[in-house]
């Protein structure tokens, strides 16, 4: 049932998608108002200090979309791959592949300008991310492996090789800590407003999305690798080799979540450092369920994602609730959205028995 | 002799359909009665109203001289009615004796008694020679076996009367014989027997009398003893819907399709295809008659480049291919109906016009440097809908909310209006009603008339017969032998599709 309600979210009644996300969020934020109820406090307070945090000033806003960018371009990653009917739960480990890539290029002095430099960084966390997605992709698509299990494991290895490379090989020299030299600053993006941390991954975030937008609305590719996700025995009787598409979808994906690991090293992080994002792919299915599919409305659920997270800190120093709080609104909204579709479904049903 | 059951009137309606009609029928106390019948002719939904899945619309149903309400299958077992489905319902992991009393084990025993039921079921085993260990687990036993743990089930549940639909489907013919066997053991015992089936060899080798449905009809009872297979054929079939077909306008072109010794193997390494060879000429429909499950989608899918081939040739248009792809087939302009047309020939969630250009968006006007041309697919599915007389709201609707007989019409759209030189059809009728089945004849019929050699794949003889130029009989997949149409009768393809062969019948293979 759930795996239809998912299915359910392929089609285009766009408005009626955003009123589920929109839905899915007010029963998220209701119930988990119910729950700092019965804690004591009043859930109106506990919502005014995390909005406040989240949105209440310039710099909030700021902070919110930088916790935006990671997620989203991770939420798209998963999009990108579920439309082909690839569950990607490998979000994580190709993300932490792709800072491997930009890393070991961005700490290389080049001889070349800031642009070229980030262009190969990107490159690198494209080609690390896309190639580590291969792995499940083909096993998934040529071998029939089940890719929610390989991705899961794989994120594993991913995060020990990081682990095992600040250890050994790109660990900076002479010092205790496990962090890889600082990235030369011809391989830091810029700052979009100087004298503020926001910086040039909003743009790659939000390109991305539009071009992913427009691959499955406009283009024969997109057309295909949906026809797979919907019906791959279809799919493959009208000619397609759905095999090829499956891997790669696949690899596309890791490419983006690649993307995403190199985004936060360059504008975030300035280094490689163990386990620098906990949790990131998993955030990412998120984003991408919240948002229906849609790769514009993977931008408003990172946001939403992005700005519960930044305001949950200031919602702790204030009164008291836990920041892990907001992880319960964050699967309260996701369950919602998978499940209302399903309510009608299951009314009839139910009258059927009776 | 007693009747044990006696059918009075049954109808059964599902939402439009009736399935059954006005059937009377009784079985009698120690006889193995055969319900006989076409797929669909309403064999198994009138069992199942006696074994109590359905509940009939109208109709009374006596068991041993008093009448009963079965109102579900717990209620069915206490009269003493037990089914074995075409499907077994078992459960892989769990011992003989374990899925022996699944279902039967009253809560307030919290220890199962296991050791009781192995011995009660090793009884039971040894009473009917069946050999079964009710230690041994379902899923290490062979097909054959796992029927007789259904049987065992049946038996251990106290039941007199004991439904098989379509018991030999699944059955080696050696496992058949020892089915035969079995079920005349079981009437010795006491027990009484329907067989659900469509085979007539199977027919003349269990039952002692015979029901024949059609179109959830009774059309009568026989004693095997005053019947022969010929008479039982067109019984089930039915004669007055034969041959009406119209005469041909063109005359027979070129070889399109060659086939030579065609040898498939599926991934369990059983044989499903056996040397088949046949030329398919432009301007002819050739039709393969036969019973489900021999061989007839795996036919079609090597011809299609769905599933490869081990053994053979396959020759389109003069050119010989080899391990082709679905892509080859569709530049070969090969149009494939296929059996599925809910799993493979359409994907439901998309639109009609989508579902249109499943794989003509390769093409102009529906696609240009990579990007689809939505307004050109448009317009192309509104001309569909208008020329097929496809009944929906725009061409914007997804096909899931389209009837069957609409559903196949958006495939039957899309692979005649690419113009094929071969149209392979499968089953292009099943399920519809005879306002559509009618469309679709005619269209295979016009498709024909246009020079496009047709294979037509069905189950169901009225259809080949009906619009067939040449009629070949698969049989656990190999051709039993090519006949025309002019000089052949129902009983003849009866026999050859219940795999008998006679010395008469080899005279006209080619």
């Amino acid at each position: 049932m759930i795996k239809a309600n998912i299915m359910g979210l392929f089609g285009k009644d766009y408005s009626r998608k955003l009123m589920l996300s929109i839905l899915g969020i007010l029963l998220g934020l209701f119930f988990g108002g119910v729950i700092i109820f019965l804690q004591g406090v009043n859930p109106l307070y506990a919502y005014y200090y995390l909005i406040n945090g989240a949105v209440g000033s310039s710099q909030a806003i700021i902070s919110s979309i930088l916790k935006t960018i990671p997620l989203g371009i991770v939420g798209l990653a998963v999009i990108f791959a579920y439309k082909a009917g690839i569950f990607n739960i490998g979000g994580e480990g190709q993300f932490y592949l792709g800072s491997i890539g930009a890393t070991i290029v961005g700490t290389i002095p080049l001889p070349i300008s800031q642009v070229a430099h980030v262009i190969l960084c990107l490159l690198a966390a494209i080609i690390f991310g896309g190639f580590f997605a291969a792995i499940p992709g083909y096993l998934k698509a040529y071998r029939g492996f089940n890719e929610i299990i390989t991705t899961m494991l794989l994120n594993y290895i991913a995060i020990l090789f990081t682990s095992y490379l600040l250890q050994g090989p790109l660990r900076e020299p002479g010092t205790y800590y496990n962090r890889s030299s600082s990235l030369q600053p011809t391989a830091l993006l810029s700052p979009i407003i100087t004298g503020t941390r926001l910086h040039f991954g909003l743009i790659i975030f939000l390109v991305l999305a539009i071009i992913i937008y427009f691959v499955f609305k406009k283009s024969t590719l997109g057309f295909r690798l949906e026809n797979v996700g919907m019906n791959k025995r279809a799919a493959f009787y009208a000619g397609e080799n759905t095999k090829r598409l499956m891997l790669l979808a696949m690899c596309v994906s890791g490419a983006i979540a690649g993307i995403a690991g190199a985004v936060e090293i360059m504008g975030v992080n300035g280094a490689l450092v163990e386990n620098f994002v906990v949790g990131i792919g998993y955030d990412g299915i998120a984003v991408a369920l919240l948002a229906s599919l849609n790769p514009l409305g993977a931008i408003l659920s990172a946001f939403f994602f992005g700005a519960l997270r930044n305001g949950a800190n200031s919602m702790q120093i204030s009164i008291g609730i836990s920041s892990a709080f907001v992880y319960i609104i964050q699967a309260l909204a996701v369950f919602f959205v998978v499940l209302i579709p399903g309510v009608p479904r299951f009314i009839r049903k139910y009258k059927g028995v009776k | 002799m007693s009747d044990v059951l006696v059918l009075e009137k049954i109808t059964k309606k599902f939402a439009k359909v009736t399935a059954n009609k006005d059937i009377s029928m009784n079985l009698q106390k120690g006889e193995v009665l055969a319900l006989l019948g076409e797929n669909g002719a309403g064999k198994t939904t009138l069992m199942n109203c006696v074994c109590g899945l359905y509940k009939p619309t109208s109709g009374k149903i006596y068991v041993n001289g008093t009448e009963v309400e079965i109102h579900g299958c717990e209620n069915a077992t206490k009269l003493g009615i037990g089914m074995i489905h075409q499907h077994f319902m078992l459960v892989p992991e769990l011992s003989v004796a374990e899925n022996v009393i699944l279902g039967i084990n009253r809560p307030k025993d919290f220890f199962l008694k296991i050791g009781e039921v192995e011995s009660e079921v090793q009884k039971l085993s040894e009473l009917y020679n069946f050999g079964i260990d009710p230690k041994a687990l379902v899923k290490n036993l062979p097909i054959g076996m796992q029927q007789r743990v259904e049987i065992i089930k049946t038996l251990y549940r106290k039941a007199d009367i004991i439904i098989l639909d379509e018991a030999t489907a699944v059955l080696t013919p050696s496992e058949a014989r020892e089915l035969y066997g079995i079920v005349k053991k079981l009437t010795k015992e006491g027990k009484s027997i329907v067989i659900i089936t469509h085979k007539l060899e199977e027919v003349m080798e269990m039952a002692d009398r015979i029901v024949v449905l059609r179109d959830g009809k009774y059309i009568g009872s026989t004693l095997k003893k005053d019947t022969n297979v010929k008479e039982l054929a067109t019984m089930m079939v039915g004669r007055e819907v034969l041959f009406n077909f119209k005469e041909r306008t063109n005359s027979i072109g070129d070889i399109r399709l060659q086939v030579e010794g065609l040898t498939l193997y599926n991934e369990f390494a059983v044989k499903k295809l056996d040397n088949i060879s046949f030329n398919l000429h432009a301007g002819e429909i050739f039709g393969v008659a036969g019973v489900d499950g021999n061989g007839q989608i795996e036919l079609s899918e090597a011809l299609t480049g769905m599933m490869d081939y081990q053994e053979g040739k396959i020759i389109i248009n003069g050119k010989e291919k080899r391990k082709f792809s679905t892509m080859e087939s569709y530049s070969n302009n090969v149009s494939h109906i296929p059996q599925d047309r809910q799993a493979t020939g359409l994907i439901m969630e998309r639109s009609i016009a989508k579902n249109l250009v499943l794989a003509d968006y390769r093409k102009l006007p529906f696609s240009k440097n990579g990007l689809m041309q939505e307004t050109a697919v448009k317009e192309h599915g509104q001309k569909m809908i208008n020329e097929y007389r496809i009944k929906a709201a725009g061409e914007e609707i997804a096909v899931k909310e389209l009837s069957g007989g609409n559903k196949q019409k958006v495939i039957l759209a899309r692979e005649i209006d690419r113009k094929p030189d071969i149209l392979i059809a499968v089953q292009p009728t099943r399920g519809l009603d005879i306002g559509a089945t009618e469309f679709v004849r005619q269209k295979l019929l016009d498709e024909r008339n246009r020079g496009v050699g047709v294979l037509l794949i069905s189950t169901e003889l009225e259809e080949i017969l009906q619009i067939a130029d040449r009629i070949a009989v698969l049989f656990k997949g190999s051709f039993m032998g090519i006949l025309d149409k002019k000089c052949t009768d129902i009983g003849e393809i009866g026999m050859l599709m219940a795999g008998v062969k006679n010395a008469h019948y080899e005279g006209e293979l080619q």
